[in-house]
């Protein structure tokens, strides 16, 4: 069969005295190792033959799904297509093998591709001055905060202890708002899924230090009084901070700098193309309003007469978030995509991924309900209550998916919304895709009135069904030693 | 257009189904204030263009490959095994999300509990999770959760701990009520037991070294366990994970936690990232553990399955009640580092760890022999030591430079008071004939 | 569903069982199906100071985690260690075995600031508790 039902670890196929990897045998001086600084635990590494480790990982990998494979509708992810020309570039090695303490002067070509990219995000967002450093959305959310926390206190402003954040936001907002040491307010969304005004007004004081917005929202609606909501905080003496995991829509159309935002992030692994990896790595370049720069980590970059340079120590740095410069093959393959679709390319990015999202939440509305009963951006939101009362859930919606062949939707996100389903089919996704993903839902709700158990009990064509998430969090096994163990007793307890 | 199937007719037709006539419709709640912004970029190109384009940047650049490079200090050139590449550019691993849908993604969860198996075992520790961000981000969080277990308001960490490191956590907990104290090295460079003696108190939550040091030497740990256990903090310990084959690992040491840069494990020096946070620990602190974790359990059909696990610590669970923030780990990297550790293997681990003592040994050798230049030859090492030089370091990278050498890192920039001194780093990498050359080339500065 | 005669409820979800100044706490069994599968909880430590209503221990799902108000002031005095190899037992007995903790209630007469069985059922209906 095609998909291996071999399910051992490599430790388990492991034989002593095989090998994959040969070194040179010839030493050049006589080292050794003091005994006292030794190692003597045995590492129980394991020792296979070439070709079994190759099979090993070549058959573990056909046991997933991918972009490259099936079609991701998942909300606020923005499964895009990764472009190889991404991964050629990526790959060079005259990339690879920089070291990070080399002079700039040894690696122009590698700065001046920084200092490319950093001007491409500033014109795509419309702010002054972007780090490259932070790693991921989340770092980049909290290098956002910490300049929060660091504009204010430079103002001698000590008392805005509080972070606002809306009901309908992503878990890493208030996680985010926490670490750095706010107390986190939720901001109610009205019936149309954007921010309630008057809720705002009610929290909004001088002990606010920012509002942490995402726009559109994890919705898919735009905050039509965007504008009205940063003069509102900026009144107050507060900052608006942009997640810019819902950048997408907005490409070439409208600009988070323009709205008023003071500081943003930006996801590369989610509007610029580059690969989500399993779970990155990703990237989160954050960028900033003037009065920010002074705050801003460093290293940055600048350009100075015909080359590019690190820029001086910004005053009153924050100071590192991360070692050496950033996720350098992650910004190469970002920057390559920008050059790839260009200022023209951005406009169609966002109709493509407008258009597609309108056009599934139309065919899709009268098969399941949307929450918000208008246009969408680039995602809509699905509530499958009514599902509820056969029994069957959103989460089971998206298992019974992955039987054809799509992964699933995100799935009870947001909060906000009963039992949802967000979908985001990115501008890469051609409509016949679309039209199979149309078809399969409309099986599934048919399922659901007929025989919802079958929903209920999916998937049955996957390598596994339903791994038991309960036992896995009250007995962790983490490691083929933990396996071991809990094999040992298991077989104790037959023997018993 | 790249990328994007839609073609006039098909923009037309969706539109219509959609039911308005333009795209506009649809962004209606976009002020027209906001839209049609100026923007001051390129055109696309085409793909020809591109790759022209990235052709030509690279060869503004001078690697590791056009000259000799001893360039360490927390990132390394190591061989990395052409498996790993092929394994690393399997699509379906590339292009995978994040495994929240364990049925369509066992291929990546069991790679990350292979990683997280070859950690505990590297590491001499019970538990891993599946990478930080980084060596320095991954430090920080060890220091968080020192904090947060003992409720104690102080980190002590060692002076010779790399640079970076020190920094991030310091900007971690900046302004918090936490604060951080370094305690010193000795003139041989390894650190200063009167100096921790001195600073380790009732406020100290967690003890952080690095073993080898930011300045090459394997650190003797022996009772440092003991005295920091004694005074109810934890012990974290951080190094080049490679050496851990050859020398007493963070477990043997008795430490709590060991995270550091995972780097060197499958991953190129690449100027800096995407690397590898590596995270560890005892099985005390197993609920404590940031970040993503992959776990072994049953399916509905008794089917050993894997999925992601004690995910309620994380972000999107707790929210603000998390102790860290992290969403994305480097799931890709370790499964480089995953692949790299399979690949060689127990044997072949064993040889790179004994090859870096080898070469940088016989390197430091050299450079002994070298009138005017100082090393201390019976300091323990892996793959770097430090090298005190008779002229300033400007002028011997710019000898050097000629000869198509990267001689190493200046120490004057990190520690103002270690002038005319450098750092030296020799892997596997190495042969007789580059060290010869470049003790060579030292020798006529 | 079962609220026992005996105990005091919060609005938390949680009850207490209030001998002298001596306070057993749990979770109600309405709670412990809201929570559904407990796979973890994270034990109170012993000498902690708590004020009314605030945080003193947290019990985890596979799917969020839940901070456990204390009913009453006091200082935590003892917890149930079997939790840590049995967090299930929160489910199956939520006033029996799955207590969670015990407090040395700094003043006892506020137990009339909480409510009865007959008013916490009332809540329930009411629909205010979720």
């Amino acid at each position: 069969m095609l998909i291996s039902r071999d399910d051992r670890l490599s430790f388990e196929k492991s034989n002593p005295g095989r090998r994959c990897v040969t070194m040179p045998k010839e030493r050049l001086a006589k080292a050794s190792v003091p005994a006292g600084l030794a190692r003597r635990d045995p590492l129980l590494f394991p020792e296979l033959a070439e070709l079994d480790a190759i099979r090993h990982f070549i058959n573990l990998s056909r046991k997933n799904f991918s972009v490259d494979t099936h079609f991701y509708p998942l909300g606020s992810c923005t499964m895009k297509y990764n472009p190889k020309i991404n991964e050629w570039a990526a790959r060079r090695e005259k990339f690879t093998a920089l070291h990070p303490l080399q002079k700039p002067e040894t690696v122009q070509g590698m700065m001046r591709m920084l200092a490319e990219l950093e001007d491409g995000l500033r014109e795509i967002t419309g702010m002054d001055r972007f780090t490259l450093q932070p790693a991921a959305g989340a770092h980049g959310e909290l290098t956002g905060l910490m300049l929060v926390r660091a504009y204010h206190a430079s103002r001698g402003d000590s008392k805005r202890m509080k972070v606002l954040v809306p009901d309908s936001s992503h878990g890493t907002n208030p996680a985010t708002a926490a670490l750095v040491g706010y107390r986190v307010i939720e901001v109610k969304s009205n019936a149309r899924g954007r921010v309630d005004l008057e809720s705002l007004k009610a929290v909004l004081d001088d002990h606010v230090a920012c509002l942490m917005l995402t726009n559109p929202n994890t919705l898919g609606v735009f905050e039509e009084n965007i504008l009205e909501i940063a003069r509102l905080v900026h009144e107050k003496g507060g900052l608006l901070y942009y997640d810019g995991a819902n950048l997408n829509p907005l490409l070439g159309i409208a600009r988070p700098g323009d709205m008023g935002f003071d500081i943003v992030h930006v996801n590369l692994h989610k509007t610029f193309s580059t690969p989500h990896g399993g779970g990155g790595p990703g990237a989160g370049p954050v960028g900033v309003k003037k009065h920010l720069v002074p705050f801003m980590p460093y290293p940055l970059v600048e350009k100075k007469g015909d080359g590019v340079q690190w820029a001086p120590k910004p005053q009153r740095s924050i100071g590192r978030v991360k070692s050496f410069h950033g996720n350098i093959g992650v910004l190469l393959r970002a920057y390559v995509y920008l050059k790839m679709i260009g200022r023209d390319g951005l406009l169609r990015v966002s109709e493509g991924a407008i258009l597609n999202a309108n056009y599934l939440r139309e065919k899709l509305r009268t098969v399941f309900p949307v929450a918000v009963d208008e246009p969408c951006l680039h995602e809509f939101v699905l509530s499958l209550k009514q599902a509820a009362a056969k029994g069957v859930h959103a989460g089971d919606v998206g298992k019974r998916l992955l039987d054809f062949g799509f992964h699933a939707p995100t799935v009870h996100f947001p909060l906000v919304v009963s039992e949802a389903l967000m979908i985001e089919p990115t501008e890469t996704e051609s409509r016949e895709t679309m039209d199979l993903f149309i078809e399969a839902m409309k099986r599934i709700a048919f399922e659901i009135e007929t025989e919802p158990a079958k929903v209920k009990n999916a998937p049955y064509t996957l390598p596994v069904r339903r791994p038991n998430d309960v036992l896995a969090a009250r007995k962790p096994i983490l490691t083929y030693r933990d396996l071991l163990r809990e094999e040992a007793v298991a077989a104790e307890a037959r023997v018993g | 257009m790249p990328y994007i199937p839609l073609t006039g007719p098909e923009k037309r037709g969706l539109l219509r189904e959609i039911g308005v006539s333009s795209l506009d419709d649809l962004i209606r709640a976009i002020p027209s204030a906001l839209r049609g912004p100026e923007m001051s970029l390129p055109e696309g190109m085409s793909e020809p263009e591109v790759q022209r384009l990235v052709r030509d940047l690279g060869a503004l650049n001078t690697s590791g490959l056009d000259f000799l490079s001893f360039l360490g200090a927390g990132s390394y050139d190591h061989f990395i095994p052409s498996a790993v590449q092929e394994v690393i550019s399997r699509q379906e691993f590339s292009t995978a999300y994040t495994p929240y849908q364990p049925e369509a993604s066992q291929g990546t969860l069991q790679a990350i509990f292979e990683y997280q198996s070859l950690m505990a075992e590297l590491t001499g520790l019970a538990a891993s999770n599946a990478s930080h961000y980084d060596g320095a981000t991954s430090l920080a969080e060890a220091a968080l959760v020192a904090l947060r277990h003992t409720e104690r308001p102080k980190i002590l960490i060692a002076r010779s701990v790399h640079p970076h490191h020190r920094e991030v956590i310091r900007t971690y907990l900046a302004e918090s009520t936490c604060r951080v104290e370094e305690f010193g090295f000795t003139a041989g460079g390894g650190f200063d037991r009167q100096s921790l003696a001195a600073k380790l108190d009732a406020d100290t939550a967690g003890v952080i070294f690095q073993t080898p040091n930011f300045f090459g030497i394997v650190e003797d740990l022996a009772g440092i366990a003991d005295q920091v256990h004694a005074n109810k903090s934890l012990l974290i310990l951080s190094g080049h994970p490679a050496s851990f084959a050859l020398f007493r690992s963070p477990g043997e040491w008795g430490a709590d936690i060991a995270a550091g840069e995972g780097q060197p494990l499958g991953m190129p020096v690449s100027f800096g990232g995407p690397y590898l946070g590596y995270f560890v620990t005892t099985q005390a602190l197993l609920r404590r553990m940031p970040g993503r974790i992959a776990g072994a359990t049953e399916d509905a059909d008794g089917k050993r399955a894997f999925c992601l696990t004690l995910q309620a610590r994380e972000q999107h669970i707790r929210r603000e009640r998390a102790g860290s923030n992290i969403c994305s780990n480097q799931a890709l990297c370790a499964l480089a580092a995953c692949a790299y550790m399979t690949f060689l293997g127990r044997q072949g681990m064993r040889e790179v760890a004994e090859l870096n003592l080898d070469r940088a040994t016989y390197l430091r050798e050299k450079i002994a022999g070298i009138k005017g230049f100082e090393v201390a030859v019976s300091q323990p090492i892996f793959n770097e030591f430090v090298v005190k030089s008779p002229v300033p370091f400007a002028q011997i990278e710019k000898k050097l430079a000629a000869e198509r050498i990267f001689p190493g890192v200046a120490l004057e920039t990190y520690y103002p008071e270690l002038r005319n001194r450098f750092l030296v780093c020799a892997t596997e990498t190495k042969t007789r004939e580059d060290i010869d050359r470049f003790a060579e080339a030292l020798a006529k500065c | 569903m079962n609220f026992p005669e005996n105990l005091r409820y919060t609005r938390t979800h949680e009850w207490i069982a209030l001998t002298g100044n001596k306070g057993k706490v749990g979770v109600t069994e309405y709670a412990q199906k809201e929570i559904s599968d407990v796979v973890f909880v994270e034990l109170a430590r012993k000498g902690h100071a708590v004020a009314q209503g605030k945080a003193a221990s947290v019990v985890e799902s596979v799917k969020a985690a839940f901070d456990i108000y204390a009913p009453l002031a006091g200082v935590i005095s003892d917890f149930n260690q079997a939790l840590e190899s049995n967090p299930g037992l929160v489910n199956q007995d939520p006033y029996g075995a799955g207590w969670l903790f015990e407090l040395e209630v700094t003043d006892p007469s506020a137990l009339n600031t909480l409510m009865t069985a007959a008013q916490y059922a009332e809540f329930i209906q009411s629909g205010a508790g979720h």
